[in-house]
């Protein structure tokens, strides 16, 4: 492989890198008065930059660069593509929601960028010590993130919570990335297995599985492990909320799929069970926890561990089918949930002024545009035809029951029913015409950021749920570069798997 | 020679009280160092396997693995005092009990 080859394949990394260091330089020799929003604009053109070299790395053969330490294939790209996505769509929020005098402005766009190469390293890394440190670089990222607003009385508070309990899900991730060592003798995630095969500790590295698993349920906020999330997400900014809800976890999603799948596939009789727990535990708690929510943050922050519940159900079924619903559920979580916080960053501001359900009473009639828009995010959130959230949960149910889940399924469709009722309570409090008494809910003009941000999210969330072939052909692709996804299912197993088999035979 | 199973019991340990601080201190800088313990139990594991690995296939990326979780935990404690500095000011506390604006 030759030296530019290896570049390109860590380039939508670098461009992130590039981005976030440029801000800070030249954030101090900014004049101190001087307004700071061209920074986010860099910002902007960064993410939109990296989003290009994810798209360009679908054209790059598939392999690893680096001593194989990073590889893309399929995957990874899709991931890419997604996170990169999300950064520039959050990016464009951050930019609506600030004014030229916040606090730290620069910091927090190059913050930013910064813990995307964190999100983008975990979905590319093959190697276990590159995951951690992704893990980190994207998690350090958003602690900081959480407590921007270190002036009021929530954020700090939200920021110290996630930071101390990410920090504990990270040493046990970590202690089971130890015991797998021990286990097998190797920290490649594509060595694992072989290592796995030969070993004389298979306990230990069954509990090295579930610490890694504990690590990981943590960051993608799945119950039981879920307690810091409404905390967190009531604190911090709504722009940012809406950036860490989504990309870290569709980063740890990735790095849970690929340790399963292609590290620990003998062991599936070990993780299936934990993993079918987990997913029904957090659909239920996820959904109960938000009927009483009268903050709509946290009303979403139990939404999304809801999701991560639905995500959790395609991660059971054990096929192509599976993987691929998985990924596609990604997409369209992230894309639908990034546009929610899109609308409350803009009704509330940075300051957060609209707090409770009753609050946004009359939004639709303030503003159409923003009262529509967040119609029809929750519409997608609930699952309605047309909508990404319809597909997204079509495919995850559709693989659970052709696998045989029957039971987690019918959990996760009467969790479903559920969920209706709090959204449906967030969009009638939109579309309620406000008393003549009450105070005048003041939105501020739809700036082009936003109307930018609104018609990427709203675009891609119809595409999702009318068109969505190419991006599930590209989740299926995604899936079957796991080798053993790819040859459970001979028929489908026609070429996109086989290159990075062949990649895995001819690693030194 | 000491045999690896009494080092990987030490770090077990180690990392047991760690949790438990976690779990049971209301300090704040109390509960952060429970973490550094933590980490620096997962690390006497990592150093014993690479130990053991080294013997057999002369395999020893366990020992690099240190060094990167020490430069994290590095960064993690500046971001992490810097939070519990900004918390401080904003609420003149330090007591986890008293940090409860938000809950359930």
């Amino acid at each position: 492989m030759n030296g530019s080859m290896t570049v390109l394949r860590i380039l939508p990394e670098i461009i992130f890198t590039i981005t976030g260091v440029l801000i800070m330089l030249v954030d101090p020799v900014m004049p101190r008065e001087a307004n700071r929003k061209p920074l986010g604009w860099l910002a902007v053109f960064g993410a939109l930059a990296a989003l290009v070299a994810s798209l360009y790395q679908y054209s790059l053969p598939d392999g690893t660069a680096y001593f194989g330490v990073v590889q893309t294939d399929a995957f990874s790209v899709f991931f890419h593509v997604l996170i990169s996505g999300i950064i520039l769509v959050s990016a464009l929020v951050a930019l609506d929601a600030v004014h030229p005098d916040t606090e730290n402005l620069g910091e927090l766009f190059a913050l930013i960028s910064f813990g995307a190469v964190g999100m983008l390293l975990m979905t590319s890394g093959v190697e276990l010590l590159l995951v951690f440190i992704g893990l980190e670089i994207s998690s350090i990222s958003t602690y900081i993130l959480a407590g921007f607003r270190r002036k009021t009385a929530k954020s700090p508070e939200s920021a110290i919570k996630y930071f101390l309990l990410g920090s504990f899900a990270t040493a046990f991730f970590l202690y089971g990335i130890a015991l797998t060592y021990g286990a097998t003798g190797t920290t490649r995630i594509t060595d694992i297995a072989t290592g796995l095969a030969t070993t004389h500790d298979l306990p230990i590295a069954v509990v090295g599985l579930a610490f890694i698993i504990i690590g990981l349920a943590f960051k993608v906020s799945a119950a039981p492990f879920h307690l810091w999330t409404p905390d967190v997400y009531e604190g911090a900014p709504s722009p940012i909320v809406g950036l860490m809800s989504t990309a870290p976890k569709a980063a740890a999603f990735a790095v849970l799929l690929r340790i399963a799948y292609e590290a620990f596939p003998q062991l599936q009789s070990h993780w299936m069970p934990l993993l079918w727990i987990i997913a029904a535990i957090s659909m239920t708690l996820g959904n109960l926890g938000a009927l009483r929510q009268k903050n709509v943050k946290r009303m979403l922050a139990y939404s999304s561990i809801a999701h991560a519940g639905y995500l959790l159900v395609a991660f059971t079924v054990l096929s192509a089918d599976g993987v691929a619903a998985a990924s596609f559920y990604a997409v369209a979580y992230a894309v639908m949930n990034v546009g929610i916080f899109a609308v409350i960053s803009h009704a509330g501001g940075y300051e957060d002024r609209l707090t409770l359900i009753e609050d946004y009473k009359g939004l639709a009639y303030r503003s159409p545009l923003l009262g529509g828009a967040m119609a029809f995010f929750l519409l997608s959130l609930i699952g309605i035809p047309f909508t990404g959230g319809f597909f997204g949960k079509f495919y995850v149910f559709a693989s659970a029951i052709h696998a045989g889940m029957i039971w987690l399924a019918i959990i996760g469709l009467i969790n479903s029913g559920i969920a209706v009722f709090y959204y449906l309570r967030v969009l009638t409090a939109a579309y309620t015409k406000p008393l003549d008494t009450s105070p005048v809910l003041n939105v501020p003009r739809a700036s082009f950021p936003l109307l930018l941000a609104l018609f990427l999210t709203v675009s891609v969330t119809l595409i999702l749920g009318i068109a969505p072939d190419r991006i599930l052909k590209g989740a299926r692709n995604a899936a079957e570069t796991f080798p053993i996804l790819s040859s459970q299912q001979p028929p489908l197993n026609a070429t996109p798997g086989a290159p990075s088999m062949a990649e895995l035979s001819h690693k030194p | 020679m000491v045999p690896i199973a009494y080092y990987l019991i030490l770090s077990a340990i180690l990392f047991s009280i760690g949790v438990g601080a976690f779990l049971i201190k209301r300090n704040i800088i109390t509960i952060f160092m429970s973490i550094e313990l933590m980490l620096n139990a997962v690390n006497l594991s990592f150093v014993a396997f690479a130990n053991y690995w080294n013997q057999i296939n002369h395999q020893f990326s366990g020992q690099i693995f240190v060094f990167f979780v020490m430069v994290v935990a590095a960064a993690e404690a500046a971001v992490g005092l810097a939070i519990i500095i900004a918390l401080f000011r904003a609420r003149k506390t330090l007591n986890v009990d008293q940090v409860d604006l938000m809950k359930l």
